[in-house]
């Protein structure tokens, strides 16, 4: 394998609230190849969201990066100034999120946006600077893309908000591309026509991307690789298809079979007891150990990621082979 | 339980002995007419209003202890068509009634026979009402419990939707999402309802807790007979819960029928289009993914295409259905299809 593009290693984000420490990223690490599309899965608290902050420097107070490296093209992000990695966001790596409404200024067009964004890296003419922007536009798939150039954010649908916020976060083409649920507000007709134009454009640019979401059929229709967070941790990495198909670490397992297509219709699904904990009062030890049906003692002691081959998990007790998906 | 004559042909669809009969219905909505725009109306004078018709001549009925689900992009009309057989909108033409009797009367829902649970948990409860009071309010307001016993009345129903019944006096905030959601369905079945109306009860909750509360609901609506009706743009959650389907696009129904039928062999193009737009769990890593996307969007309901409102979108749109409006077509038992074409849709499918 060729190097990383992204090379994350144990990753520590805490927030310092009046409540106590938050662990909201605990020793998150990962690689992240070039046009590669890693799917981030957990559940809304396990971190996944603070992960995709820290990588581009944007956790804010009382939330700091605590330990951990993030090294974008040899270049480590953490102990860059303020300043250095502003220059890099947005040219190097780049996000877009759940809701495009909130991204985009309702008090300015499209055009004059996008133009923004360009400045921002580059020194061009407004001439070449809004060919560009309709280049970018035209490539996420809107039609009419200079006329739309003049229009506001309210003339556009959902979808189409949100195809401009990717085309923003494309314009410069970044080495990686954090997406966070960004097609988890959109009618699936519409999220189906975006997850396959984001798969091209990673095989077209390069770029690589990581999908983070909640809905596992989202990120195994578009990733590669996958990793499963769970209280700040993640729990289990690999293979998209290995994962899911020969799930180790019993929340994997829980998390695919408690889909309904899992059960027979009318059936009672597999259930996770419990909910997710409170990062301020976490267990010791493993975290998922009070909802797991295979936890004993030696859960009492946090676990280590067992490597072997190209996947990973956190757990004194996996599930035996083929606990998932039936090939 | 009155059984009512079967509708064999027409509008009505195929026969069901109905308990829920949605006739006819209609709702629009448009800009409040100002008095003096009411005056000139009255007179006659043609006032100029945009409306959009949210949902347009919907027949259905649901049969005592099934499961309807409701499916559809958003802004199809399946949240309106929701409140109105749950007497939350009163409908601008036609009516709703449960086991023969209306729900609506001048505008005023007149039953407490249908409930509903709402899509987010944290705006559907009163943040300042202990959630023990928020359940009781109903029952002891229409005389199903009384004030003295109230307290046990709450504590049966938390434990019927697995709330431990020390928890009564504690805030909404003061619970997860998905307890919270627990609670909103004890208030709605504590009024002892026949019809549940489920507006996305799941859509707002983790991925381990929608388990939890499917298994809840399917548990429930079968230990106390109930008539639901579950809407959900989460086509795999409908899929698991209902016994039959019905597919709505702009407002109108497209496709209905059993979801087994419906799922396995859709007889719209919409339908196919929009079970196939669903991503599913991918295991072959070498497989490129190929999504069947519908092309476009969702045309603005202000101002929707003539004939039938997909064809715009619609791969095997023909003449006729850029000028005429489909009827209904009787499939099969129990199925129906708003479609010129579904022949074709039909025989193109191919299972797999």
């Amino acid at each position: 394998m060729t190097d990383p593009v992204l090379s994350v290693k144990n990753l520590t984000t805490h927030f310092f609230t009046r409540a106590g420490v938050v662990k909201a990223v605990d020793g998150v690490s990962f690689d992240l190849a070039k046009g590669e599309i890693m799917g981030l899965v957990g559940e809304s608290g396990s971190g996944k969201t603070v992960t995709g902050f820290s990588l581009l420097g944007l956790v804010d107070a009382p939330g700091r990066i605590v330990a951990g490296s993030v090294t974008l093209n040899g270049t480590e992000l953490t102990t860059l100034s303020g300043r250095a990695l502003q220059s890099r966001r947005g040219q190097e790596i780049s996000m877009i999120f759940q809701d495009p409404i909130a991204t985009l200024n309702p008090m300015l067009t499209i055009g004059q946006q996008m133009q923004m964004a360009i400045d921002a890296h580059e020194r061009m003419s407004k001439r070449a600077a809004m060919a560009r922007a309709a280049e970018a536009l035209t490539q996420v798939g809107i039609p009419s893309a200079e006329a739309r150039l003049r229009a506001y954010p309210h003339e556009f649908s959902g979808g189409m908000r949100q195809r401009v916020a990717i085309a923003i976060a494309l314009l410069h083409r970044p080495a990686v591309l954090v997406a966070d649920e960004p097609t988890t507000a959109l009618d699936v007709s519409i999220q189906a026509q975006i997850l396959f134009q984001m798969r091209d454009l990673a095989a077209q640019t390069g770029t690589a991307m990581i999908w983070i979401s909640h809905d596992l059929a989202v990120v195994s229709s578009l990733a590669s690789k996958l990793a499963v967070m769970y209280a700040g941790r993640i729990v289990e990495q690999g293979p998209t298809a290995t994962l899911l198909r020969d799930p180790r670490h019993p929340y994997t397992a829980g998390l695919i079979a408690s889909l309904p297509a899992m059960a027979k219709p009318g059936m009672p699904l597999t259930q996770i007891p419990g909910t997710t904990p409170s990062l301020l009062s976490l267990p010791p030890g493993c975290p998922f150990a009070p909802r797991c049906d295979r936890h004993t003692d030696a859960c009492l002691h946090k676990p280590e990621m067992t490597m072997q081959d190209n996947r990973g998990w956190r757990c004194f007790h996996p599930v035996a082979q083929d606990a998932g998906v039936p090939a | 339980m009155a059984l009512f004559p079967s509708r064999c042909s027409g509008r009505g669809g195929p026969s069901v002995s109905a308990f829920v009969t949605i006739d006819n219905v209609s709702r629009l909505f448009g800009p409040k007419l100002s008095t003096g725009e009411k005056i000139a109306a009255k007179l006659g004078a043609k006032v100029e209003t945009r409306s959009v018709r949210a949902v347009s001549d919907v027949t259905l009925s649901v049969r005592k202890g099934e499961t309807l689900g409701l499916v559809g992009d958003s802004g199809c009309g399946k949240s309106t068509l929701g409140r109105l057989i749950a007497g939350i909108l009163s409908p601008t033409t036609g009516s709703v009634k449960i086991d023969g009797a209306p729900v609506m009367k001048n505008g005023k829902k007149v039953t407490t026979r249908v409930q509903t649970v709402f899509q987010d948990p944290f705006a559907s409860l009163d943040p300042r009402m202990k959630v023990g009071e928020t359940v009781a309010e109903g029952p002891v307001a229409h005389a199903l419990t009384t004030k003295a016993n109230a307290d046990t009345y709450v504590a049966d129903w938390f434990t019927r939707v697995g709330l431990d019944p020390v928890w009564v006096d504690r805030y909404p905030h003061q619970f997860s999402g998905g307890q919270r959601q627990r609670i909103a369905i004890a208030r709605a079945l504590a009024m002892q309802p026949d019809v549940l109306i489920c507006d996305e009860p799941v859509a707002s909750l983790d991925v381990s807790i929608q388990a939890q509360i499917i298994n809840l609901f399917l548990e429930l609506t079968r230990g106390l007979d109930l008539t639901s009706v579950f809407i959900s743009h989460d086509l795999s959650v409908v899929q698991h819960v209902s016994d039959r389907v019905a597919v709505m696009y702009l407002g109108r129904i497209v496709e209905l029928g059993p979801v087994a039928e419906v799922f396995g062999q859709p007889a719209h193009p919409y339908t196919a289009a929009l079970f196939g737009s669903v991503p599913k769990l991918v295991l072959d890593a070498d497989e490129l993914v190929r999504f069947e996307t519908i092309e476009g969007e969702v045309p603005s309901p202000l101002s929707p295409p003539s004939g039938c409102y997909y064809h715009p979108r619609c791969p095997l749109a023909t003449e006729i259905c850029r000028t005429e409006q489909p009827g209904t077509t009787v499939v099969s038992d129990l199925r129906t299809v708003a479609c010129h074409n579904f022949e074709a849709q039909l025989t193109d499918h191919v299972p797999g």
